[in-house]
């Protein structure tokens, strides 16, 4: 038995639908012990106060943000080498998911940004990077949307994210030399990780799992929809 | 490939359109930044390689859907595709005819544009360099995106949308070459250069995909 | 043999609408695709000519409902093009054996569609391939255009190559092979569409 039987769309549809309810309360007990956890057992930072719970949000949907690409990115190669549907249809309902997380972590991080820098937003290079990000889930989607064919849509977009990938890292590096020139240095260090103290990294871990439970199970669920939007359109297809 | 880019030409400069009417809409762009944000001539030579830059990318768009559309509308696309020319080839070919018609013409003008935006004069070669090397960039991901898009009917904003931010990274390496207070300019023009290559050794055979995928 | 084609799936808008397509031609040959409107006719020329599908032909040229040409350019230079991408060399013979050397450096804009079709035809001639596959290459022509083209293509078979065509009318084609494709016709029990199969 090997991995790519369950890219059967039966055979993904019973295992999904048999793990789903054990992820969703998975997801939603890990969030709800991480983020109770990190707001209320966690001591306020002694110099940034209460501002820095924000962490158990943003932290979370920022790294989210980014695997939901990758995800997505994988998923697209194996439609276009192995031709699986169902890794077409789970890249696609990924992308959505993706883009919410993108946008959470801009909006988490300006919150944190007022009190920490005193502005909301910066041109710096990680906050420049998540704008960019977004408007490549922008066009992704938009293209899914404008293919009315299912399968060509689904190679359109596949090369599209494979494409977008290699700007996206490109991208990353070249807002590295782009900011250079604007200001000296980057004045607004973002190396939280190396500041992160025990007692907010052991909650901010279980955040970061349910963060991830929860992506899983948003898209085993988008995924079934797919599908079953696909089957639809297939009895239709046949009834003409 | 070549009795390919040569008909591009020629078709190009037949309707009279790709070309003049690129230039006409870069001088437009680059008119209209005094007109928005002043005619402080101090600022203007602060923001002139980017406002140009930006301008070349704006000018480069505006022709982008006519890589594909119209031999995709009239069967021309169809019948390259069963030819023995591979559609990378084609890709190239197309990508190649644009740059001749927009990326090199757009090079050339920014020049005189740039004394418009009282560009400071150690710029000009900079600047020159810059879209010489990058515009080649802006046409094979352009040629890209045309044809993902080729099938889709009024996909012009799509394109923007689409081609729009993998010109990202060549327009801030690009309008950096030539800003002053630039440290290194060599390092970025080359970064510039390795983008534009980049793109001109991998886009086509993506174009390749989308177009097959396109013609099923 | 030119061409041998067998255990072909056709899909068109990801349905699957002909199954184990099986074909074989040989020098000479004439299969004349009969079928009615929607059957399938063109997405199997489509498959054959490599433009969908895995199979990969070799040495066919297409044509289908489009010529290919290009309004602003002259008759000789839309055909000088396509003599380039297919190293073809002096195209004066076929633009004689067309009756297109009057009309040569006219705008192809402004030919009839008769005159278009020609030169869409002319294309074909240039190919140097065996097997032409040409979808409806008389639909709306009169009968004197329609005879040019049917002309060409008995000289074609009968010079060692061969065709298959899609075509509503009776062409007067001697040997001529009807494939009735509606006998490749994907049946609904064919759940090869992955999303049909099994239950949820």
């Amino acid at each position: 038995m090997s991995l790519w039987e369950y890219a059967n769309p039966a055979k993904f549809m019973a295992l999904s639908g048999r793990i789903l309810p054990t992820l969703t309360i998975g997801a939603g007990a890990m969030l709800l012990i991480g983020l109770f956890w990190g707001f209320f057992l966690t001591p306020a930072d002694y110099k940034q106060g209460s501002t820095v719970k924000i962490i158990f949000l943003h932290v979370p949907t920022a790294l989210m943000a980014i695997n939901a690409w990758l995800m997505m990115l994988v998923a697209s190669l194996i439609w276009l080498i192995r031709r699986h549907h169902v890794s077409a249809l789970a890249a696609k309902a990924a992308a959505p998911i993706g883009m919410t997380m993108t946008l959470i972590a801009l909006a988490t991080g300006a919150i944190w940004g007022k009190p920490m820098w005193g502005t909301y937003w910066a041109w710096d290079p990680r906050l420049t990077s998540f704008m960019i990000l977004l408007v490549f889930y922008f066009g992704y989607l938009a293209l899914w949307e404008a293919i009315e064919d299912k399968d060509t849509a689904a190679d359109l977009t596949s090369i599209l994210c494979i494409v977008g990938s290699v700007f996206a890292i490109l991208s990353r590096y070249a807002v590295n030399f782009w900011s250079q020139g604007l200001h000296q240095g980057a004045s607004l260090s973002m190396d939280k990780e190396e500041h992160v103290d025990n007692v907010f990294y052991f909650p901010l871990l279980v955040c970061i799992g349910g963060m991830v439970l929860l992506f899983v199970t948003l898209v085993l669920i988008r995924t079934r929809t797919e599908i079953r939007a696909r089957r639809l359109s297939a009895l239709r297809a046949r009834e003409v | 490939m070549k009795p390919l880019i040569l008909r591009d030409l020629k078709l190009a400069f037949r309707s009279g359109g790709g070309f003049a009417l690129t230039l006409a809409f870069f001088l437009i762009v680059v008119m209209f930044v005094p007109f928005g944000v002043g005619a402080n001539l101090d600022l203007l030579a602060r923001i002139a390689p980017g406002i140009l830059w930006i301008g070349a990318l704006l000018s480069c768009l505006l022709s982008l859907d006519r890589i594909f559309q119209l031999d995709w509308e009239d069967g021309t696309l169809e019948a390259l595709a069963t030819s023995p020319i591979p559609l990378s080839g084609i890709a190239i070919a197309k990508a190649t005819a644009h740059w001749i018609t927009t990326g090199l013409p757009i090079t050339l003008a920014a020049i005189p544009l740039g004394y418009l935006l009282n560009l400071p004069q150690q710029s000009y070669l900079w600047l020159f360099a810059s879209l010489a090397l990058g515009t080649p960039a802006l046409s094979f991901i352009g040629a890209f995106g045309a044809a993902i898009t080729v099938g889709i009917k009024r996909g012009g904003l799509l394109l923007s949308l689409l081609v729009l931010p993998l010109y990202i990274p060549t327009l801030m390496l690009g309008a950096q070459v030539a800003s002053t207070g630039t440290q290194n300019p060599i390092q970025l023009l080359a970064l510039v250069a390795s983008i534009s290559l980049l793109c001109i050794a991998t886009i086509p055979f993506a174009c390749a995909i989308a177009l097959r995928a396109n013609l099923r | 043999m030119l061409m041998n084609v067998s255990n072909l799936n056709c899909l068109r808008a990801d349905k699957l609408i002909l199954s184990d397509v099986a074909l074989s031609v040989v020098a000479g040959d004439c299969v004349i695709l009969r079928g009615p409107n929607g059957a399938g006719k063109t997405t199997l020329l489509r498959y054959l000519a490599g433009l969908a599908g895995d199979y990969t032909p070799e040495n066919t040229a297409f044509s289908g409902h489009l010529d290919g040409i290009k309004s602003t350019l002259t008759v000789r230079e839309n055909l000088s093009f396509w003599a380039g991408i297919y190293g073809f060399g002096n195209i004066d013979p076929i633009l004689e054996q067309l009756s297109l050397t009057p009309l040569q450096s006219r705008a192809a804009g402004d030919l009839s569609a008769g005159q278009k079709r020609r030169l869409g035809l002319a294309r074909m001639l240039l190919t140097d391939a065996d097997v032409w596959l040409m979808d409806e290459p008389t639909v709306s022509l009169d009968a004197a255009t329609s005879d040019v083209i049917i002309d060409a293509i008995k000289t074609h078979c009968a010079a060692g190559g061969a065709a298959i065509i899609s075509t509503h009318i009776d062409m007067d084609i001697p040997n001529a092979r009807i494939l009735n494709i509606t006998d490749f016709a994907a049946k609904q029990s064919d759940h090869s569409d992955p999303f049909l199969m099994g239950d949820f």
